[in-house]
């Protein structure tokens, strides 16, 4: 089982990196290259929190984008191809596939996390000279990041079992916007009365919620990050990313190939 | 020529034409809707809690952005010298601090912007004030916003027992440097005594890191020392007066009558210009903006 689950993996992220996908790396570079020197030209006192905003947002960005592009086609592409009937004909589980497929979806994400990282980090030196040991809490941000990414890949590919990749998208994007704006549900609920106060909490609750995987300000202007907050986060995102793979499990096994 | 080189060809030309053409659609477009045209959309949204709904997590990004189109606003009318086109720099501020409440440089210099009277700056000190307290509520420990708040109030609004508050409270704060204590003091004592906004500048002069804010504070600091020394040689020319029951014409005159040693000039080594009425002034006023006894206004 172990190795049919990771030559799903590794076949996943062989073939993210032959879609070109971290050319993106490029991007990135360019973006930390130009944002720093620019803005402390034309602003005042940014340039190594610009620095840090346009790193962190961007790693946040550019991954949310990647799982959404290539997590909506997942499944869809395998089916148009006819892949994946090889692929299910041999002695590997539907189950196998869907979590192979996130994980090898899932590496893409961290591989190119852990790359930009590097890069941001270089850029810190260049342009601030010297690390502070109060940039540490910036590991942590990425590391939120990265919870953030295990959800949406968990998302996408539910979508990618049962839709066509452009509705997958449009699902995928709404519910990426609907959990930025997580607390904000909570507060709506907490406001109503009665039994759509109940229904209102349960949607809040079942929605995604990024707002609390979302430190870069904190980590920005050198604020530590609370151990309490790091270890539930982590909790609330394993579960929901496993909680949602199931529901793609699930989708996916009752779905007929024919 | 082969038919893929002439395509490639005609193609680059079409390619080069049409972004040339756009360029210049775009030129014209922008002569129409006017300089500001930009800067007067952001008003489309003019919360910042709005903005910051929009942003999908990435507010912390978006707030630079915003300060930096504040400094740039900010920037284009104090460059131009124009009285009265500071409309949209609160609400730019506004903005920014609503999406990053931590965005202690904002509040630093985005309230000195605010404060300093036009042309300088956008002559509103009481929403200097506001956004200073505005950062103190987001900011309660950071004992510095205190000591921005007491020199609005005492530089700008002239309120020296409000000015004197904000000092107190901010030296109350652990980490706070002692001389909170002495500003204090010394606002409470006798506010408005030059050498207690000498004593201001120099501080700000000294600790800030950012060039604008030096230059701002170093131009203060010259101008006090001008309007010190006018102060003194306009006593000197009473004195004269009181002598000879007439003014002096030329410096000369009073360093014949023993009362100057020699002809005075102003911190950049530009002599003082006598008047015939006594009264003193600098050569260059554009080298002393912030001249509070013997600038412009007061030559009216």
């Amino acid at each position: 089982m172990t190795s049919r689950l990771s030559a799903i993996t590794w076949n996943t992220f062989r073939e993210a990196v032959r879609d070109r996908v971290l050319y993106n790396l490029i991007l990135f570079v360019l973006l930390l290259l130009a944002s720093a020197p620019l803005f402390s030209q034309i602003s005042i006192g940014l340039e190594k929190l610009m620095l840090v905003n346009v790193g962190l947002s961007s790693i946040s960005l550019f991954g949310v984008i990647i799982a959404i592009f290539l997590g909506i086609g997942m499944v869809s592409k395998e089916i148009d191809k006819k892949t994946l009937y090889t692929i299910l004909s041999r002695p590997v589980r539907r189950w196998e596939f869907i979590a192979g497929k996130y994980l090898g979806l899932l590496l893409t994400l961290v591989v190119n996390a852990v790359l930009m990282t590097v890069g941001f980090y270089v850029a810190l030196l260049i342009f601030i000279h010297r690390l502070q040991g109060s940039d540490a809490t910036l590991l942590v941000a990425v590391y939120f990041i990265i919870l953030q990414f295990m959800m949406m890949v968990a998302i996408t590919l539910l979508f990618s079992t049962f839709s066509t990749p452009i509705f997958s998208a449009i699902f995928a994007f709404a519910l990426f916007v609907i959990g930025t704006f997580g607390e904000d549900l909570k507060n709506f609920a907490a406001m109503s009365q009665g039994a759509t106060r109940w229904l209102a909490t349960g949607v809040a609750y079942i929605m995604p919620n990024f707002a609390s995987l979302n430190v870069i300000a904190q980590a920005a202007h050198g604020e530590s990050i609370s151990a309490h907050l790091i270890i539930f986060n982590t909790a609330y995102a394993l579960l929901y990313s496993v909680g949602v793979t199931a529901m793609a499990v699930l989708v996916f096994e009752r779905r007929n190939l024919k | 020529m082969n038919h893929g080189r002439k395509v490639m060809i005609i193609s680059g030309v079409l390619v080069a034409a049409l972004f040339a053409g756009s360029v210049i659609s775009r030129l014209q477009v922008e002569s129409i809707r006017g300089p500001q045209a930009t800067l007067d959309e952001t008003l489309y949204l003019p919360s910042g809690k709005t903005v910051k709904r929009l942003s999908l997590g990435y507010y912390s990004l978006l707030a630079d952005i915003y300060w930096t189109r504040a400094v740039q606003y900010f920037g284009a009318r104090h460059y131009v010298r124009s009285v009265g086109h500071y409309e949209l720099l609160y609400p730019l501020l506004d903005i920014t601090t609503d999406l990053d409440p931590k965005l202690i440089v904002a509040y630093e210099n985005g309230s000195i912007f605010l404060s300093q009277r036009q042309p300088e700056g956008a002559g509103q000190p009481d929403k200097a004030a506001a956004l200073v307290e505005k950062g103190i509520r987001a900011n309660p420990t950071y004992w510095r916003l205190y000591f921005t708040l007491g020199f609005i109030h005492y530089t700008d609004r002239h309120d020296y027992k409000a000015a004197s508050e904000a000092f107190q409270k901010g030296s109350e704060i652990p980490g706070a440097l002692p001389w909170m204590k002495v500003m204090a003091a010394r606002m409470a004592e006798k506010g408005d005594d030059p050498t207690t906004a000498t004593y201001l500048w120099k501080t700000i002069y000294d600790t800030t890191t950012d060039k604008t804010i030096k230059d701002t504070a170093a131009k203060h600091l010259l101008s006090l020392q001008a309007d010190l020394e006018m102060d003194e040689l306009e006593r000197r020319t009473q004195a004269y007066y009181e002598r000879f029951k007439k003014y002096p014409e030329e410096w000369s005159d009073l360093i014949r009558a023993g009362l100057l040693a020699g002809i005075p000039a102003d911190p950049t080594h530009t002599p003082y210009n006598l008047r015939l009425d006594g009264t003193v002034r600098v050569a260059n006023e554009k080298d002393f903006p912030y001249l509070e006894r013997h600038g412009a206004k007061e030559n009216k």
